[in-house]
């Protein structure tokens, strides 16, 4: 299987200090990596990192994604070249309304690549279209970004608008805190017919229970900035289990 | 040496041409005027009220003054239209400082509405303009006896009791001038008792003008009842100074809207005095400033509640951008007797560049136990997460920054009365933001 990503050595911080301390992680099309790893362990900073947040500042290492150097590309242009983030916390941004930001994004893409904006009837039509993966409210779409949204809507609507963009890689950083067990089966069914051979998908969390239903190929264990252990789902399964703190000793040994 | 000085002077060598240009109504206060002028001086910056905006700055350059009443380019008032989408008004045009009908206005007008210059209609109607003209403006400040020493001329508006208006009035003042050239406009609006009215008021600088001032005193008594949506935009170029003082008193149950837009300015001083002297009055003030290059936009609003049972609500809010400033001071004022007072505002801005800079002033005076009042200021930044989120999406820094800023104005431009002009100026917001001149597209204004 042909590699999509590869993550060598990555190191970055924030005021100063460090939070990755050199990642190595390759995931090839088609494949699902869960990461999983105890609070504070750098996994949020990771998909920050690989999005293009300024906040961060990267201090080594080197990203390949599908032959570009993502690290030097713009968080826009990062976008364009099919990296998606589903955000933990997604922003609310009043005054915006869904479909003039979608619009703004489908047609900077298009734009990217060279091509007309998408005419107004076949935007609304792939709207509706997408929107039906995660059964996702019209009255939603017709509001503000997120802005008075239930947590649950909030991520579907990052499932809806990763539906849109169709990246070749999706990271879902705790896309399952703060869903009940429907919101979180629709979320994972979005995310499931959104896969195909050539896409991948970073699915990190806390907890085993959102791999019952984005079944993982490879399971990670971030610990203090590094990836400490990698195994299959497994893996996911033992950490449910006797949770982290063996991890940790034999880490610390 | 004092700005007033040479327009003292101007005066002193003209009176008879200024008056022989002019009407009886506007020239019996030109004498108590004068007086009050010889022992005044225009505010200077740091003066109360004036933290940052020097009044006497803006007059000091030697400004030609028209008082022989030259005419100019009357061909462009012949042409112009104002090609909004969805919204018909009945349009009057000032060129510098002369009003000129549109052939629309002269047959459309209805019976008993006056919407014409202030000189024709203090002949044609002098007890009128007798009543009402310098009632509201207090003739004791400096920049209104300067106002009422100079104007010669101005704009009337008339609605008749009971009278409901079904198209806006607009009034479109253009600076067309290539020397420098000071307007002296004087604007009466009268709203007697349940009438309904919708002004816009426009004003534009050619881009070919030489330095530009207007100084404007309005003066706008809502009858009983009455209803008045008021806008006043600014669409001018950075050659322009304007000095604005506008005086409002409302009578009992009577409701305005007023906005006051700066799109794009020079160096700009808004002041509204609104008065709410009967029980029931509502009032409604909203205002945006958007600022760049080393422009100035300084709005000043106080809010009389001398009459029980009256809701005043304002808003104000700037997008500064470059090394332009802004300045907001506010302030509601209850009376003793006004019982069961709402009066709230708002001032909220966003400095889009590190050397842009607000000066925030919001006030109460309260003198009365009971009242629901607020009022708060934030000056803050683009939402630095709002703007990541859409960036990962694809969405452009830049694109990003101009719908941030396009949503934070979003309020006042919904709070605009006019139908048809909340689209347009949604649109006119977008291309200011976007860097395209605030223009309205192929207006002749510009070309």
């Amino acid at each position: 299987m042909s590699k999509l990503l590869e993550i060598t050595d990555l190191r970055a911080s924030v005021e100063g200090k460090e939070i990755l301390k050199g990642i190595d992680l390759t995931v090839g099309e088609g494949e699902v990596h869960a990461i999983m790893g105890p609070n504070g362990s750098g996994k949020s900073t990771l998909s920050e990192v690989l999005a293009g947040n300024p906040a961060f500042t990267v201090t080594g290492g080197h990203v390949n994604f599908h032959g570009t150097d993502l690290l030097s590309l713009t968080p826009e242009d990062r976008s364009h070249e099919g990296l998606f983030l589903s955000f933990q916390y997604p922003v609310e941004i009043p005054g915006v309304s869904m479909t003039n930001f979608m619009r703004a994004a489908i047609n900077a893409k298009r734009k990217y690549f060279g091509e007309e904006p998408m005419p107004a009837t076949e935007f609304l039509k792939l709207m509706r279209q997408k929107r039906e993966i995660v059964e996702l409210d019209n009255k939603l779409a017709s509001r503000s970004v997120n802005e008075g949204f239930s947590g649950g809507e909030k991520k579907r609507n990052e499932i809806f608008q990763m539906a849109m963009l169709e990246p070749r890689l999706s990271i879902l950083d705790e896309t399952d805190s703060g869903l009940d067990i429907d919101a979180l089966r629709i979320v994972a069914g979005g995310v499931n017919k959104l896969r195909t051979p050539h896409n991948a998908t970073i699915v990190i969390t806390h907890y085993q229970r959102l791999l019952d239903y984005i079944k993982p190929d490879f399971v990670h264990v971030l610990y203090k900035g590094r990836i400490v252990r990698t195994g299959g789902p497994e893996l996911a399964l033992e950490l449910e289990e006797r949770g982290y703190d063996w991890i940790k000793e034999e880490t610390e040994k | 040496m004092n700005s007033l000085d040479q327009y003292i002077e101007l005066y002193l060598e003209h009176r008879d041409i200024v008056d022989s240009h002019s009407a009886p109504a506007l020239n019996r206060l030109r004498p108590e005027a004068l007086e009050v002028l010889e022992r005044s001086r225009l505010p200077h910056k740091g003066d109360e009220g004036y933290e940052r905006t020097s009044v006497d700055d803006m007059f000091a350059p030697d400004f030609g003054v028209n008082i022989s009443r030259m005419p100019v380019e009357a061909d462009l008032a012949a042409t112009f239209k104002c090609d909004v989408p969805n919204m018909s008004t009945l349009l009057g045009i000032t060129l510098n400082d002369t009003f000129h009908p549109s052939a629309t206005l002269v047959k459309r007008l209805p019976e008993g509405v006056i919407f014409t210059s202030l000189r024709e209609a203090a002949e044609k109607h002098p007890e009128l303009v007798e009543r009402y003209y310098g009632s509201l403006a207090p003739l004791t400040e400096a920049a209104v006896a300067l106002n009422t020493l100079l104007a010669q001329d101005g704009v009337m508006i008339y609605v008749p009791r009971g009278m409901k208006l079904d198209r806006p009035l607009q009034l479109v003042n253009i600076f067309c001038s290539r020397e420098p050239v000071m307007a002296v406009r004087r604007v009466l609006v009268v709203i007697e008792e349940g009438a309904e009215a919708q002004i816009l008021v426009c004003d534009h600088t050619q881009p070919e003008a030489g330095a530009s001032l207007s100084s404007q005193v309005v003066e706008i008594a809502v009858g009983r009842n009455a209803r008045l949506d008021y806008c006043d935009m600014e669409e001018s170029t950075s050659a322009t100074s304007r000095h604005s003082r506008m005086f409002v008193r409302q009578e009992a149950d009577s409701y305005l809207n007023f906005n006051g837009i700066t799109l794009s300015c020079g160096n700009t001083r808004n002041d509204y005095n609104i008065d709410l002297t009967a029980p029931g009055c509502e009032t409604r003030l909203s205002g945006m400033v958007i600022g760049s290059d080393r422009r100035h936009a300084d709005n000043n609003s106080v809010v009389r509640h001398l009459a029980p049972r009256c809701k005043s609500n304002q808003l104000f809010k700037y997008v500064l951008d470059d090394d332009s400033t802004g300045a907001f001071e506010g302030s509601i004022l209850v009376a003793p007797g006004a019982q069961h007072t709402e009066a709230y505002q708002s001032n909220r801005n966003i400095l889009a560049a590190p050397g842009a800079r607000m000066h925030t002033r919001p006030q109460l005076e309260i003198y009365n136990d009971d009242v629901k009042c607020s009022h708060g200021a934030t000056t803050g930044q683009l939402d630095d997460e709002a703007l990541f989120y859409m960036r990962t999406r694809g969405i452009p820094e830049r694109e990003a920054r101009v719908m941030l800023m396009q949503a934070f104005m979003t309020d006042v431009i919904d709070s605009v009365g006019i139908e048809g002009l909340r689209d347009r100026l949604r649109h006119l917001v977008e291309r200011r933001f976007a860097g395209v001149s605030a223009t309205c597209g192929d207006c002749p204004v510009n070309s």
